[in-house]
């Protein structure tokens, strides 16, 4: 199951898509670090190294889900497998003990026919030819396989015979199962064939006689009855089922275990009175299960020897519904905890980032409110001396006009009206700053926006000049007020204005524009400055997106303008081209 | 305003030299103005005059200029307003006007054609 996990997983990270829905936190750490260090008194450290939480995640889930699963997928696997096995050898081994019986009462059954010929019949009826065919054809009618009968003489000389072959006369008395029977009393040979190409065995007893002498019954018995039964023995998992001696040579055909009389081609199980199982690898390398029982009496084993491949087949194919279920289980857990925890993930970055962007918009909100307080403070002092000022140089005024006395020098007068002037102008920069110092108080009222772009404008005029860059206003007189935030607006025009003024060259022409449309009103802020290139223009309204970090920008102005004109209900847009200038376009709701 | 009679205006603010040149203008134009710089010698000064309008200095120690004003129409329920503010002009300067008055409000510093003209508008506007 490991390599198809493996599979899965490399297969997701190298299929070409991965490379087109890469999250977006995925290189946030490398981009973000470095247009960080400018950000002043917020040192921003990273909270959270995203990349490391998603592969946490996604390892932790995959060995909490799936870890469990091909566990316990395998131990069923297993045990099921043992308990499949053991019942094909339970099989077996019934199979093999019936048959053994089944044998058993063959041999049985033929050795005491002959036993009872031996004892009911004397010996000399025995060896009257006429008298022993007809046994023949009894015991041959009565239990059938009997294939010839003879009787043998305690030296070993055949004294008569009824069969196929002609063996009366010959002399058994050196040949080693003579020997057997004399010491034993029976015998059961081996499988051979013998006339006719038919596989017989030799079934042997002895009868004592009562001169202290001895006779041998002997007959060979056809054993094709057995082979029949065996090989109509109905088994699955191409079970073969056949009788070896105790050397291995092979006394039943077999189906693909060798040909009769042959060596067995596996080894000769060692000797137990019991039915057993073993489990053997046979020259091919197939796991064979071999049931055997030494039939007693007998040189004789019989094997039942089944493939254990076969006999699983049929296990392993009810197998695949289960298995086909867990490797789509894996699957689909794979994909929703790549896709869950990617979704989180990202919501966790796009939090960091809306934290982060909060954080500085806080921080800069306080900037300017402090700058606020500053300047009205600062212009509330100097207004009151400069009211004295005022006064005073007014009062020199009227003592010109009205006592007459100093009238007839046009010089001082002219001083005087310096004086003057020069307090309207203070007066006019103290108004200025107080009314920026309202910024930080969140009023809607109505808007001039006329008025608003002029007195942001009057900021920068001073820049415009030392640069010599041509301001035009092309603001429409039926441009109607509107309803929003001065101060948010005020704001917004400011960093409009600054921004096309810092991207413009000494003699840059720079156009403001009102134009009403069906409820929007859009104002224009056109420069002919240096240009966004296109790689950026999706990016500068991005927190911290900064072309000037190294000049000590924080890439916060556009986001935060972006951020107000979004708080004010409306839009904007840019449109640059490189070496040009760009227009930024603030769209403003009428209603 | 009785007619005929000079004008009688009550100057209030912390800076002398202002109120004081400030009295001497008015002078100048007809307009007979007394000035203190404080709240209490107003009062004071108030108990014993009657004047038409007063000038007060929105911002001034201990009391401000509402607050004056409101001590003032205690005495003299037909007396006017104007108020001199440091903090510029804003039709909408953000202090509490609960009582839906219509202040007249001047900026520091003032011009004093200004000043005459919003005199005689607050005057002959909320006659009676």
């Amino acid at each position: 199951m490991g390599w198809l996990l493996k599979k899965i997983f490399l297969g997701v990270l190298d299929m070409s898509i991965f490379h087109r829905i890469i999250p977006k936190f995925w290189h946030y750490q490398e981009n973000t670090t470095v247009n960080l260090k400018n950000i002043g008194p917020f040192e921003y450290k990273p909270m959270l190294n995203f990349k490391r939480i998603w592969k946490a995640a996604i390892f932790l889930i995959i060995i909490v889900a799936i870890i469990p699963l091909i566990s316990m997928s395998y131990i069923d696997y297993k045990a099921t497998q043992k308990a499949v096995e053991s019942e094909f050898i339970f099989q077996i081994s019934r199979l093999v003990s019936n048959t053994r019986r089944s044998v058993s009462f063959f041999f049985a059954e033929h050795k005491s026919a002959l036993d009872f010929t031996a004892h009911n019949t004397t010996f000399s009826e025995l060896n009257n030819y006429k008298q022993l065919a007809i046994i023949l054809d009894n015991l041959e009618k009565s239990f059938g396989g009997f294939a010839d009968l003879g009787i043998i003489d305690s030296h070993g000389n055949q004294k008569t015979y009824v069969g196929y072959h002609n063996l009366k006369g010959r002399d058994y008395s050196k040949q080693p199962w003579f020997n057997e029977i004399t010491s034993t009393g029976n015998y059961i040979s081996d499988v051979f064939k013998g006339f006719r190409d038919i596989p017989h065995i030799v079934v042997a007893i002895k009868r004592n006689l009562p001169n202290d002498s001895f006779f041998v019954l002997r007959a060979a018995i056809d054993i094709k009855r057995f082979n029949k039964m065996l090989s109509q023995l109905q088994m699955s998992g191409a079970g073969d089922a056949f009788i070896i001696n105790n050397k291995g040579i092979l006394q039943t055909p077999t189906k693909d275990h060798g040909k009769i009389l042959e060596k067995i081609s596996i080894p000769v199980p060692e000797y137990s009175s019991k039915t057993q199982v073993i489990k053997q690898i046979d020259s091919n390398g197939e796991h064979l299960l071999i049931g055997y029982a030494y039939i007693t009496e007998t040189p004789f084993i019989l094997m039942i020897v089944k493939r254990e491949e076969k006999l699983m087949k049929l296990w392993h194919n009810a197998r695949k519904g289960p298995i086909l279920f867990l490797a789509i289980s894996i699957i689909i857990i794979l994909f929703v905890t790549l896709g869950v925890t990617t979704y989180l993930v990202n919501q966790m970055y796009l939090a960091d980032l809306r934290r982060i962007r909060n954080l500085h918009y806080v921080e800069y909100s306080n900037k300017m409110a402090s700058i606020g307080r500053l300047a009205a403070g600062v212009a509330h002092e100097i207004n009151n001396p400069l009211a004295i000022i005022n006064e005073k140089a007014g009062l020199i005024n009227d003592l010109f006009t009205f006592q007459k006395k100093y009238a007839n020098d046009p010089k001082l007068a002219g001083i005087v009206n310096a004086i003057i002037s020069s307090v309207d102008r203070c007066g006019l920069i103290t108004k200025r700053l107080l009314n920026f110092a309202r910024n930080d108080i969140v009023r809607i009222k109505t808007v001039n926006i006329k008025e608003t772009i002029n007195e942001a404008l009057a900021f920068q005029e001073k820049e415009a000049e030392y640069k010599c860059i041509i301001v035009t206003l092309d603001i429409p007189d039926d441009i109607p007020s509107i309803k929003s935030d001065w101060g948010k607006l005020q704001q917004i025009f400011l960093n409009l204005i600054s921004n096309a003024i810092a991207s413009m060259e000494n003699g840059g022409n720079f156009v403001i524009k009102v134009i009403k449309q069906d409820n929007s009103l859009a104002v224009m802020f056109i420069d002919n400055g240096c240009g966004i290139p296109l790689e950026d223009l999706g990016h500068i309204f991005e927190p911290f997106f900064s072309t000037k970090t190294q000049q000590g920008g924080t890439g916060l102005g556009l986001s935060i303008t972006y951020g107000l004109v979004r708080e004010i209900g409306g839009s904007v847009t840019v449109e640059s081209q490189i070496g040009k200038g760009s227009t930024f376009t603030v769209f403003l709701p009428l209603v | 305003m009785i007619k005929g009679d000079r004008m009688r205006i009550l100057l209030v603010d912390d800076e002398e030299e202002l109120v004081s040149t400030l009295a001497e203008r008015l002078f100048f134009r007809n307009i007979k103005a007394d000035w203190v710089t404080s709240p209490d010698d107003a009062l004071e000064l108030a108990k014993n005059n009657r004047y038409d309008l007063a000038l007060l200095d929105v911002k001034m120690p201990k009391i401000n200029g509402f607050e004056l004003k409101k001590k003032l129409t205690e005495q003299h329920p037909n007396m006017k307003f104007i108020f001199l503010t440091g903090h510029g002009l804003d039709k909408d300067y953000p202090i509490d006007i609960s009582e839906a008055e219509v202040f007249n409000y001047l900026a520091k510093p003032c011009n004093i054609d200004n000043l005459i003209k919003t005199i005689t508008n607050v005057l002959s506007s909320n006659k009676g």
